[in-house]
């Protein structure tokens, strides 16, 4: 690609100077960068709150946080992972970083619009998090009514910071799907379109459609805690169940906007790093889409035990099988399409295959609770708090980091610590199947979640679950040591050193301000050609 | 027989708790088949995905093979999990409507859920807090409601759940098969002492339960559930915790985290219960008219059996907190907080 001269130095870090050009700047990469802090700031937030529930629970009669502290830490920690870290997470940082860039774009179609999503989440978190000095809430993520209604602080303003949150992820979805549809560089037709823009496609798809219903929700909540109009509260004449039917409408689907990112990222890692063209292309795009499509008629399986009808249990528990089987495809293709490559160890690789290793333990697990007897045992009990972990934090995490290691060279030009990253990974790991296992034996055995203590049965499950909390601590600590220090010192990395594929790699680390310089990118084959020289 | 009909239930095994009823061990079976086949595909896909990373590392002059699909093996491992699927689904229905169809001879048991207790109500009129006495080889069915917030009535030994939610009936049933003592867990947050809402089954053998039904002592014998004094323990490990503080202090944490400020204040101001500001000593005047002084005496009646003494102008809500639920010591700080609030 033709580059003048004076393009060389320059790059969209140093494009324009200052605090200001970046709060104003309207620039896709700079947006995602600056998501990409706020988001890690809020996962060491709601880590720190984790810690403290962890340690609380170590050993049952040594509190070390009464119980209504500890009521709102875990409220708080499942806020503020759910709705400021893990559904931005993927999306809006690291897709709002390379999307652009994988379809051979300038930006984002709606650039204002971007810096817009960004604000507009910044108010939704300062909302939630003013909450935390008027009061706080205690009524968990899930705002159940009609506790929710009746309990005081600042439960309104946790409900209305999700609220102004929703619309950042309705318009980053927006904004994604326009620009998929109409910015794809010429040649870059749909069969060649990268794995991860197939997933947020899908995924916008779900944040369109299904965070209004969210909104909603959280609207007619606030309401019948202002005015009492009897939608939710039975002693108003409302219906307590009804408020679990719409919160799960948004939030299953919530579910799948959280991890069909993660999976996305790792059908770009694994090609790379095995040298081989990713296995079943087709598939794994069909597959998100059946997922998303899914997503949206399961989330009954959430109220088995909550006094819904037979009926509905049997449709919600015999569709809920059926998210298995795309889940299944992609990941055996994932693995199949390790055979017969030459795989390379770099830590991204590493985040893809731990991602495998916990992700088919959330899945397997997964199975259990869509089975309808299996889950009136195991449901509201620790099996489902370690079930979602391996998810979520095993598979979105995971994804994320692995992402973030990945694009690193991109983002700044340099390389990171690959001992650190390879350190740092492996006390993740321990420390992930150590917290959450055994939460899974304490859980089958019957303890019940949201407990400020527990019983002493439990107290082996629970020390093993504290102490490999302190390892995951670790390893989150070296990660985010060794993204600092080598963003700053690290060696220079060249434009691609991981020799990939998708478009983004064939720009400059890193890249100029208007992503290609003057000429527009022409696609010629697919993006997993992994044959011949590129191998 | 009976002892025969216990033996035939296992001890809690391999991480499951007991086997308190047909229906667990019908539940476990489905269980250990999920298990196994959940062990036959992690070592397929974790140990495929190990062995690849072996075998295919990066090596001098590899050649990689130029592969993109392979339709009859997608095919493949799209059917067979759909298959496999489907059968755990229906095989999961069919577990599932044994546990929730109570056979029509079952006995039925009211029950209560109001943060933080759990209350049961027989036909006969006679009441129990926190403590469900059940016949032995009976099948019991408890038709549940709640009197606030949605809670969800949990007994591992029986695998069976079911929330128990305000303006509604629900049911769940069991027939038990082991003598002693079963854990209940509250499931569905409730709020402050969510974590206090426990309760157990006493499941009696019969001439043990004739006792109870005459109002005669009796005895619970068979299985003990691990923690059946669990809370004294919490709670007593608790107060250790606290122990290096001023008895009032202890008090103070223990009203808190028992959840009376919930409905007592200590300012002055009344919410749903009286103040505790300035009563100790004081004349307090009851629903019936007379006076009592407040003393030691009368805040222990009042916590134990609120109902006894009902002060004027209010409801008689207040949940009884029985001796399991707040020891003597216990006890002692509170009456020595309200005493200090004067
Ligand atoms: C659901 C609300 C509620 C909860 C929870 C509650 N109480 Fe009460 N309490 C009341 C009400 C209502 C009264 C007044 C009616 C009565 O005497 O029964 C009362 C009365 C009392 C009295 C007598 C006060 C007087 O002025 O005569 C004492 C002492 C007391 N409660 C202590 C406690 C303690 C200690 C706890 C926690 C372990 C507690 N309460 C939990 C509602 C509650
Ligand atoms: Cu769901
Ligand atoms: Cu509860």
């Amino acid at each position: 690609m033709a580059h003048t001269a004076e393009a060389h130095g320059d790059n969209y870090l140093n494009h324009e100077k200052g605090l200001w050009s970046w709060m104003t700047t309207v620039d896709h990469k700079r947006i995602g960068l600056m998501y990409l802090a706020s988001v890690c700031f809020f996962f060491f937030l709601g880590g720190i709150f984790a810690l403290i529930i962890r340690l609380n629970l170590m050993h049952s009669g040594h509190p070390v946080v009464d119980a209504n502290t500890y009521n709102k830490l875990m409220t708080y920690h499942g806020a503020i992972m759910v709705f400021l870290v893990i559904i931005p997470a993927i999306p809006a940082s690291i897709g709002n970083f390379v999307l652009p860039m994988m379809l051979g774009a300038k930006d984002v179609a709606f650039p204002k619009l971007n810096l817009a999503s960004y604000y507009i989440y910044l108010a939704g978190a300062t909302f939630a998090c003013l909450a935390l000095f008027l009061g706080g809430a205690d009524t968990g993520w899930t705002f159940y009514t009609p506790y929710s209604i009746r309990t005081g602080g600042g439960v309104i303003l946790v409900i209305f910071g999700a609220f102004v949150a929703g619309f950042s992820s309705i318009l980053t979805g927006l904004n994604f799907i326009v620009t998929i549809q109409k910015l794809r560089a010429p040649g870059l037709t749909w069969n060649r379109l990268p794995l991860l823009l197939w997933a947020l496609y899908a995924t916008s798809i779900i944040q369109v459609l299904a965070t209004p219903v969210l909104a909603i929700t959280l609207v007619l909540l606030i309401f019948e805690h202002v005015f009492k109009v009897g939608i939710f509260d039975p002693a108003l004449g409302g219906d307590p169940v009804l408020f679990q039917h719409f919160f799960w409408f948004y939030s299953h689907p919530a579910v799948y906007i959280m991890i069909l990112p993660a999976m996305g990222v790792i059908s770009e890692i694994i090609p790379v790093f095995s040298r081989k063209p990713i296995f079943g292309y087709r598939a794994i795009a069909l597959a998100s889409f059946g997922i998303a499509l899914v997503a949206f008629i399961v989330w009954g399986h959430h109220l088995f035990v909550s006094g819904q009808s037979e009926l509905a249990n049997f449709v919600f528990s015999l569709l809920t099988m059926f998210v298995a089987i795309p889940t299944g495809v992609k990941v055996f293709s994932w693995v199949g399409t390790m055979y017969k490559g030459s795989i390379r160890f770099n830590a991204p690789m590493l985040y893809a295959l731990g991602f495998i290793e916990l992700f088919t333990i959330g899945g397997l697990t997964g199975v259990f609770l869509a089975t309808l007897a299996i889950d009136v045992h195991l449901t509201d009990t620790y099996f489902v708090i370690a079930h979602f972990h391996y998810v979520m934090v095993g598979g979105t995490i995971m994804g994320f980091v692995g992402g973030m290691h990945y694009w690193f060279p991109k983002v700044t030009g340099k390389l990171y610590n690959e001992t650190v990253a390879m350190w740092a990974f492996i006390s993740i790991i321990i420390g992930f199947n150590l917290t959450f296992f055994p939460q899974f034996i304490a859980g089958t055995e019957g303890m019940p979640r949201r407990y400020w203590s527990q019983l002493p049965e439990f107290d082996l499950w629970n020390t093993l679950s504290t102490v490999g909390s302190w390892f995951l601590l670790l390893g989150f600590l070296m990660v985010a040591w060794n993204m600092i220090k080598s963003a700053k010192s690290g060696p220079a990395a060249g434009d691609n050193p991981w020799r990939a594929l998708t478009l983004e790699w064939q720009s400059k680390s890193p890249p100029p301000h208007d992503n290609f310089g003057p000429t527009t990118p022409t696609v010629t084959h697919w993006p997993y050609e992994y044959k011949g020289a590129n191998v | 027989m009976n002892s025969v009909m216990s033996k035939a239930y296992g001890k809690a095994a391999w991480g499951l708790p007991l086997q308190g009823s047909d229906v667990a061990v019908t539940w476990d079976h489905l269980y250990w088949f999920l298990f196994w086949l959940s062990v036959f595909f992690f070592i397929l896909v974790v140990g495929g995905m190990i062995y690849f990373a072996i075998v295919y590392r990066k090596k001098e002059g590899r050649k990689t093979k130029y592969i993109v699909d392979h339709h009859a093996l997608e095919a493949f491992w799209t059917i067979i999990p759909t298959i496999l699927l489907m059968a755990i689904f229906g095989w999961g229905w069919s577990v599932y409507k044994k546990q929730i169809h109570a056979p029509t001879d079952a006995m039925e048991i009211r029950v209560i859920g109001k943060q933080w207790l759990w209350t049961f109500q027989y036909d006969d009129g006679r009441t129990e807090a926190s403590k469900l006495v059940v016949p032995l080889g009976k099948p019991i069915k408890l038709i549940m409601t709640s009197q606030d917030v949605i809670h969800s009535f949990f007994i591992p030994n029986f695998r069976v759940k079911q929330d128990v939610v305000p303006g509604m009936y629900t049911s769940v049933w069991f027939e038990p098969k082991v003598a002693g003592e079963h854990q209940v867990f509250c499931t569905e947050y409730c709020g402050t002492s969510h974590s206090g809402m426990l309760a157990k089954v006493e499941v009696l053998e019969p001439e043990q339960y004739e006792l109870w039904k005459a109002g005669k002592p009796y005895q619970v014998t068979g299985v003990k559930t691990p923690s059946s004094d669990l809370l004294a323990a919490a709670q007593s490990s608790a107060r250790l915790a606290n122990a290096k503080l001023p008895l009032p202090d202890q008090g103070a944490k223990l009203v808190q985290a028992k959840g009376c400020t919930a409905c007592h204040s200590i300012d002055g101001s009344a919410k749903i219960g009286p103040s505790y500001k300035g009563i100790f000593g004081h004349e307090q005047e009851l629903l019936d008219g007379t006076k009592v002084t407040v003393d030691e005496n009368y805040i222990r009646e009042s916590i134990q059996k609120p109902q006894a003494k009902v002060v004027k102008g209010f409801n008689p809500v207040m949940p009884p907190y029985t001796k399991d639920m707040i020891g003597e010591e216990d006890m002692n700080a509170i009456v020595a907080y309200i005493k200090s609030l004067n």
